[in-house]
């Protein structure tokens, strides 16, 4: 099951998801990209479903793209959330369902204020300083309830991640291996090495 | 020789003009006044109004728990926007209606205030289609959009029956814009507060106005400012009494030696 981590800091959040594509006892990829960037300062992991996630995703990016395109601003991280969450709770109790759990990170320019926000398939949306989605949750979730600093620096904000990703790494019986992180904060998106 | 090419919008005339256009802002042209000035910490909006008289019912103007303004210039759109009309009455209803309609729709989908220039957009984007399509006449109504949002802050925006906006630190529609608006340029400086920006808008309306003094039977007023407590903007449509006690302040309300006889 898919692992992703992510935590606000001083001016920036920090996404995290791992890379490997498994279906059953096969490893099928282990350089997948599981955060999508949808805006200059907006960054979204998702994991669940397959075929779900990444119709899902690319949706969700080309409509906020399509927002900031057609009018003058780009949608803040906030409204950002709201939007996907009224997509997903439509479509729920329909044939339709998306069945996509999503970490959505992002830098409001208009506050100069860092959000993360946890939302899963069932269209639950909540403001967090650090979340995780996956097996990897149950690990990484005391470490960052006992570490977590929100004025953290970006150094000791990616040494709190790797204490997650060692973790999980550690105790999870399929470990990730290689997890991709990266960054947003008021200059942007980067991605960073663990 | 206009005559043969006024008759429905979707066409042009010879020249390249779109009459029906032109004969809805002479429409607006007799309508009354609406004045706005941006100030760095707010944005003030008057106007003056045309259907007074002692027999009208503004009961629920005055004490009524509503929004504020009698419902004939001055509209809350959303909360960080109030919208001034000018023109056809019923027009302007029928555009209020949608506006507040579409910041709603906006309000649902991104919990988010709409910005005020999208607002300004949405509307300009349905008159414009009056212009083009139907085969129905263009709305005869200019608005001025007093609003606030957290991208460019404090915002006045000027709209036309063609669907065309734009942006002002001060402009006026309706009855004597022209004298209004040299006024306003005059006098308007760049980092006006708002305190100083409620004189000027009043000085400029007791020159532009067709009654000889100002009262609240014939003004209507509105300001948008910011509170930072609340961390939201703050609309705010003046009450009859509150506008008499703002005229007061300020010297220009009607002197009572005036109407005494001896």
């Amino acid at each position: 099951m898919e692992t992703s981590f992510a935590l606000t800091g001083k001016g920036y959040v920090i996404v995290a998801a791992d890379t490997t594509a498994i279906r059953s006892i096969v490893k099928m990829q282990i350089d997948q990209d599981k955060i999508k960037e949808l805006s200059p300062h907006l960054l979204m992991a998702y994991s669940g479903e397959p075929g779900d996630t990444v119709q899902f995703a690319e949706y969700v990016e080309r409509n906020i793209r399509l927002y900031q395109i057609r009018n003058l601003y780009p949608l803040r991280p906030a409204a950002a959330a709201s939007w996907i969450r009224r997509s997903i709770a439509e479509t729920l109790r329909t044939r339709n369902a998306y069945s996509v759990n999503l970490l959505l990170g992002g830098y409001d320019t208009s506050s100069h204020t860092p959000n993360l926000y946890w939302i899963d398939y069932m269209g639950t949306v909540v403001e967090v300083p650090f979340a995780a989605h996956g097996y990897g949750s149950y690990f990484a979730l005391s470490l960052l309830d006992r570490y977590h600093d929100p004025e953290a620096s970006l150094e000791e904000g990616l040494a709190t991640l790797k204490r997650c990703i060692d973790e999980v790494s550690k105790r999870l019986v399929v470990d990730p291996g290689k997890y991709k992180v990266k960054v947003v904060d008021k200059d942007g998106i980067r991605e960073v090495e663990i | 020789m206009a005559r043969r090419y006024d008759s429905r919008t979707t066409i042009f005339s010879p020249e390249g003009r779109l009459y029906q256009i032109e004969y809805a802002m002479e429409a607006i042209s007799h309508a009354g006044t609406v004045l706005g000035v941006l100030a760095k910490d707010g944005v003030v909006l008057a106007a003056e109004k045309r259907v007074t008289g002692k027999l009208l019912d503004l009961s629920s103007a005055k004490e009524g728990g509503g929004y504020g303004g009698s419902g004939e210039k001055m509209f809350l759109l959303n909360s960080n926007v109030i919208g001034g009309v000018a023109g056809i009455t019923s027009d302007a209803n029928s555009l209020v209606n949608y506006a507040r309609t579409v910041a709603q729709q906006h309000l649902l989908q991104y919990n988010d205030d709409i910005p005020v220039e999208l607002l300004a957009q949405r509307l300009c984007d349905m008159k414009q289609g009056y212009t083009q399509f139907g085969g129905l006449r263009p709305f005869g109504v200019s608005l001025l959009y007093a609003g606030y949002d957290p991208h460019y802050h404090f915002q006045l925006y000027h709209s036309d029956p063609s669907g065309n906006y734009s942006g002002w630190k001060a402009t006026c529609i309706g009855a004597n814009n022209g004298t209004a608006q040299s006024l306003l340029k005059q006098e308007y400086k760049d980092d006006l507060g708002v305190e100083e920006a409620i004189g000027l808008v009043l000085r400029v309306m007791s020159k532009t106005m067709d009654s000889t003094t100002l009262g609240s039977e014939k003004l209507e007023f509105a300001v948008l400012t910011y509170d930072e407590a609340a961390k939201a903007p703050k609309a705010k449509i003046y009450k009859p009494a509150e506008i008499d006690a703002l005229l007061r302040a300020e010297g220009l309300a009607k002197k009572d030696e005036d109407t005494e006889m001896k």
